[in-house]
Formats: C-alpha cells, sequence, structure tokens
C-alpha cells in the first residue's frame, strides 16, 4: 500500500513558513497531520530533525521544495504541544513520535486481550511486540518504550499490571 | 653677458618650459662668469640661469636675442659647453648682473652632462620660433615684488599662478551662467503667462476650433507646466503653504493617479510633479507635508504608509477591496506570480505591485513560496 499524499504536498508554498498568522496555522495543521500519517504509514516512531529533513515528508523532489529546519523545528513543536511529540535531548534534534497517544494503544491491544479471552493471562513484552499472534495486530513490532507507556497508561485505568522478571518485563490484564 | 636681464624666474602666460638642466656654469665669452654653478632652464621664449643654493639669482636672455650657437666637445678636465652667439644689446634693456661685456657671446658648460638634449631642444627652439606667435611681456624685473612675494620655486609658484588664473575664469564663467539663469526665470513666467492666456482664448473661442485641435494643443500647454506653481514666495511658509500645495497636488495628480490604478509611489509623485513644475522646484520634505495634509484638507487623495515603510500616494475611491480582489484574480490566473511579473502585467512598479501581493498575504488571499528562485505568491489554498 503505497502512501497517499496529501493535496498540499505539491503546493509549493506548503514548503514556506508563511507569515500570515491564520494561513500559517492551516498550513501547520496540514503539516501536522502530513507527518503523523507519514509516520503511521512507515511506522515511524523516533525522528532526527536533519535526517527527516532528507526524507521524502519534508523534501518534495517532485517539486524541488524543501522544508528549512527551522520549519520542521515549527512543525515538531507544534505536534509537541498537541501531544504527539517529546523531544529526547534539550537541542531538539531527536523526538519521539506518537502518532497514536500511549492510551490509545492500551485500549487498542486491550481489546485484542479480551477478544481473544486472554484477560487474565501474563505475557512478556516480546511476546506482545514481535510474538507470532500479534502478527496481524496493529501493534505489532511497536517499540519497547511505546508498549511500555501504553501498558502504564491501563495499568493507571487498573485494567493491567506490570510485572518485573528476570529477563525484563511482563504484563499481566485484568 | 651684459645681455641678461634680472627676472623672477616665473613664466609668462603662454610660456612654456622645454627643459632644464642642473649643474650649468656661465661663461661670460672665454671668462668664467663671476656666478656659481646653477641651472638652466630653457623655456619656448627665455633661456633662463638660477643659482641652485640662491633661488632668489635668477636671469634671462630672450631666445629672439640669440643668432646662432655651437657645440664644444669635452676635452680632459673640461665639461661639454654650448657657445651662443647673441644679438648687441638694446637699448631698452633690463638691468642685469653685467653692465658691460667685451664679448658678444656666452657659453654654457654641462658639469653634470645634458647638453646633448639641451642642443637638440635649443635646436628646436630656434626653428620654431614659438615666441613669435604668442610674443612674451616684457620680463617682470625682480626690483617689482610680485604677489606670490618674490621669486621662489619657479615650477610651483607658476602652477600656482596658473590656478590662480584659472578659478577666476571659473568665477566669471558661472556668475555670468547664473545671470543667464535668472533671465531664463523671467522667461519662464513669461511663458507661463502666455499659455494661460492661451489656455482663456480657447476657452472663449470654444467651438471656432476643432475638439481634436483643443486637447492636443491643452495636452501642449501641461506638459509645458503648471500655470501658476505654488511656491514658497507666494504663499509664505509653514502649514499655510503646505495646505495651498495639497490643494493643488489634489489637483494636477486626479489624472495620472487614476490613470496608474489609483496608486503612485511617493518619488514617482515627486518627479512628475516637479516636472510639471519646471522652475519652481518642490523639496521632498515639502511634498511629504503636503501630502500629509490631504486627510485633513478632505481632498481625495491620502498617503498611504506600508508596512515596509514605502510611501505612496493613492485616490480616496481606490479601495484596497478592490485592489486585493484584483490581486487575487491575476495570481489565480496564472497559477503564481512574483512581483516582477505582476509588475509587467499591470503597469506598476515593481515596488508598489509587491506591496500589493504583501497585502493581500497579509489578509489572508495569497500564500508565498520563498524558494531559491525567489518569491512568488500562490492563491491561498490553505
Amino acid at each position: 500500500m503505497s502512501f497517499e499524499w496529501p493535496w498540499q504536498y505539491n503546493f509549493p508554498p506548503f514548503f514556506t513558513l508563511q507569515p500570515n498568522a491564520d494561513t500559517r496555522q492551516k498550513q501547520l495543521a496540514a503539516w501536522c497531520s502530513l507527518v503523523l500519517s507519514y509516520c503511521r504509514h512507515q511506522k515511524l516512531f523516533t525522528l532526527d530533525v536533519l535526517e527527516a529533513q532528507e526524507s521524502p515528508v519534508f523534501n518534495n523532489k517532485k517539486i524541488e521544495r524543501k522544508l528549512s529546519v527551522e520549519a520542521i523545528q515549527v512543525v515538531f513543536e507544534e505536534l509537541r504541544k498537541k501531544g504527539n511529540l517529546e523531544w529526547l535531548d534539550k537541542n531538539k534534534s531527536r523526538c519521539l513520535i506518537m502518532w497514536r497517544r500511549p492510551e490509545e494503544w492500551g485500549k487498542i491491544i486491550y481489546q485484542w486481550v479480551s477478544k481473544n479471552g486472554m484477560v487474565n493471562s501474563v505475557f512478556t513484552l516480546y511476546e506482545l511486540s514481535n510474538g507470532d499472534e500479534t502478527e496481524k495486530e496493529e501493534f505489532h513490532g511497536l517499540e519497547d518504550w511505546m508498549l511500555l507507556r501504553s501498558l502504564q497508561a491501563l495499568q493507571t485505568d487498573g485494567k493491567a499490571e506490570i510485572i518485573t522478571m528476570d529477563d525484563g518485563k511482563g504484563v499481566k490484564f485484568f | 653677458m651684459d645681455r641678461f636681464v634680472w627676472t623672477n624666474g616665473l613664466l609668462e602666460m603662454d610660456e612654456t618650459l622645454v627643459i632644464q638642466q642642473r649643474g650649468v656654469r656661465l661663461y661670460d665669452g672665454e671668462d668664467k662668469a663671476k656666478l656659481d654653478v646653477g641651472v638652466v632652464l630653457l623655456s619656448t621664449h627665455r633661456l633662463l640661469w638660477r643659482d641652485q643654493k640662491n633661488n632668489e639669482c635668477c636671469i634671462c636672455i630672450p631666445l629672439s636675442q640669440v643668432i646662432f650657437f655651437e657645440e664644444q666637445a669635452a676635452g680632459i678636465g673640461k665639461s661639454a659647453k654650448i657657445v651662443i652667439h647673441l644679438h648687441p644689446v638694446p637699448e631698452n634693456k633690463e638691468p642685469g648682473p653685467y653692465q658691460q661685456s667685451k664679448y658678444s657671446y656666452i657659453k654654457l658648460s654641462f658639469k653634470e652632462h645634458g647638453q646633448i638634449e639641451f642642443y637638440r631642444r635649443l635646436t628646436e627652439e630656434m626653428t620654431q620660433k614659438r615666441w613669435e606667435n604668442t610674443p612674451v611681456s616684457q620680463p617682470i624685473p625682480t626690483g617689482v615684488g610680485t604677489k606670490a612675494g618674490r621669486t621662489r620655486a619657479v615650477g610651483i609658484v607658476g602652477i600656482e599662478r596658473k590656478l590662480e588664473e584659472k578659478r577666476k575664469e571659473t568665477d566669471k564663467n558661472i556668475s555670468e551662467a547664473f545671470e543667464d539663469l535668472s533671465k531664463l526665470m523671467e522667461k519662464a513666467k513669461e511663458m507661463v503667462e502666455v499659455s494661460k492666456s492661451i489656455a482663456n482664448k480657447i476657452k472663449d473661442k470654444q467651438g471656432d476650433i476643432t475638439e481634436d485641435e483643443t486637447i492636443r494643443f491643452k495636452s501642449y500647454l501641461l506638459s509645458m507646466g503648471i500655470a501658476n506653481p505654488v511656491t514658497r514666495e507666494t504663499h509664505g511658509s509653514g502649514t499655510q503653504y503646505h495646505i495651498q500645495l495639497a490643494r493643488q497636488l489634489g489637483d494636477i495628480l486626479q489624472a495620472p493617479l487614476e490613470e496608474r490604478g489609483g496608486m503612485m509611489a511617493l518619488t514617482e509623485v515627486y518627479c512628475l510633479v516637479n516636472r510639471a513644475r519646471g522652475m519652481e522646484l518642490l523639496s521632498p520634505e515639502d511634498l511629504v507635508n503636503a501630502c500629509k495634509m490631504f486627510e485633513s484638507l478632505k481632498l481625495p487623495l491620502r498617503l498611504r504608509v506600508f508596512d515596509s515603510g514605502v510611501m505612496v500616494v493613492q485616490l480616496q475611491s481606490h479601495s484596497e477591496e478592490e485592489m486585493i480582489a484584483s490581486a487575487l484574480d491575476n495570481v489565480s490566473d496564472k497559477g503564481s506570480l512574483t512581483a516582477e511579473e505582476f509588475a509587467k502585467l499591470l503597469g506598476l512598479s515593481v515596488l508598489l505591485s509587491k506591496e500589493r501581493l504583501l497585502l493581500a498575504e497579509k489578509m489572508g488571499h495569497l500564500c508565498r513560496d520563498d524558494s531559491v528562485e525567489g518569491l512568488r505568491f500562490y492563491p491561498n489554498l490553505f
């Protein structure tokens, strides 16, 4: 399945940060949704700002336009405000991107658990993200930090409990 | 040697220096002159000799006194010499270092060489006889002090004197030129009067002349200038002057503004107005001040300052919405436009067209694409 680019992607002004406040707002909203949907499509969980500039999202080779690093920072900052992004360092060069928030992931995982009648059973984190049974699920391949966060979200809801085991972490669903 | 006269060593106006040679001793015939070693100078009119140490000591002979001259080769312990045979002493001779002499020739002894070139130049001058074309006035006797304060370095004082002469000449020229200008200004006033009376006559005789001719004639009159410009002389200075000026600007700018789509850069206005005024030019400051009066005088013009600081004069009727809409139309038509392209399309200046695009952008109708190719504007599709 190839990624479907939004119409803005081929619109040159999309790659210049607009000075008009209203226009900029709309532009940034479009950028945010593009970045999130692209990351979802590519299953990306961490981004490096400099590397991202070269990736197809911010660099449209067809119309020869590239979003500047400053503009990328603005877009990312906007994503951070929305709760979809967390910076990994103070220089804001690397970030975690959450195209689905931990609570949403938790919900999806819990749905799968209850659908398969495995409430009250224990899983290792590896089983959940890389096991054969979850292969067809959306959370298959989820990065550890993301998985842990979503389970933590479930734990606060009282639907799961994280257990520390010898060789890592496990979880029990209620 | 008695042919020599004292001189201040300065060259005359039309006299030029040909060559000079240091280390030359003068001989009165066969005897060494009682003068020291000095510099000998050859000009187009005279042969001069100046003491090397004492510059005040300077003597000369007019070249017209020379009959002929010959070279005398150098020998052991003897410098090369040039022997110059001279006419007898003229009766009204100025005083010189020698009252009398038994020889009718002198010798130049070249201690530091240079006699070959000097001889060549002397031959040239003697054959060309340039002193005859522009006879030198009697050399100024040393007894009379000059403005420059007697003789000092010939070259520099000579140059200074020439400069002084030139300055005087220029002064004269300038004052003559301005005389012409004031006459021209008087004439210009007359011309304005004439144009006014013609304009009135045209009004009276409407019908006698065809419409076409009237229009053409009026356009000639217009290009001649404003009939009676508001000046500081006629309206004093300060606010009153600016008010009147603003009124006049309101009259004359109406048509050109309509022609240019309702807006003109202030610089353009300045040029147009001053061209129309002809002689009574406006200062930029006065123009700005007058333009600031538009609003309080309820004139149909406005001075507008863009965010970038660019000032324009626009018609009040010239609505911003219309301007923005037209910018949007144009951009939508072409897909995208740079300020230059837009300027070409509308026949505006690039500066103004850019202001329009920026305004449309500010209102959210356009958006920009700032790339290496330049700033382009697109319809705002966001």
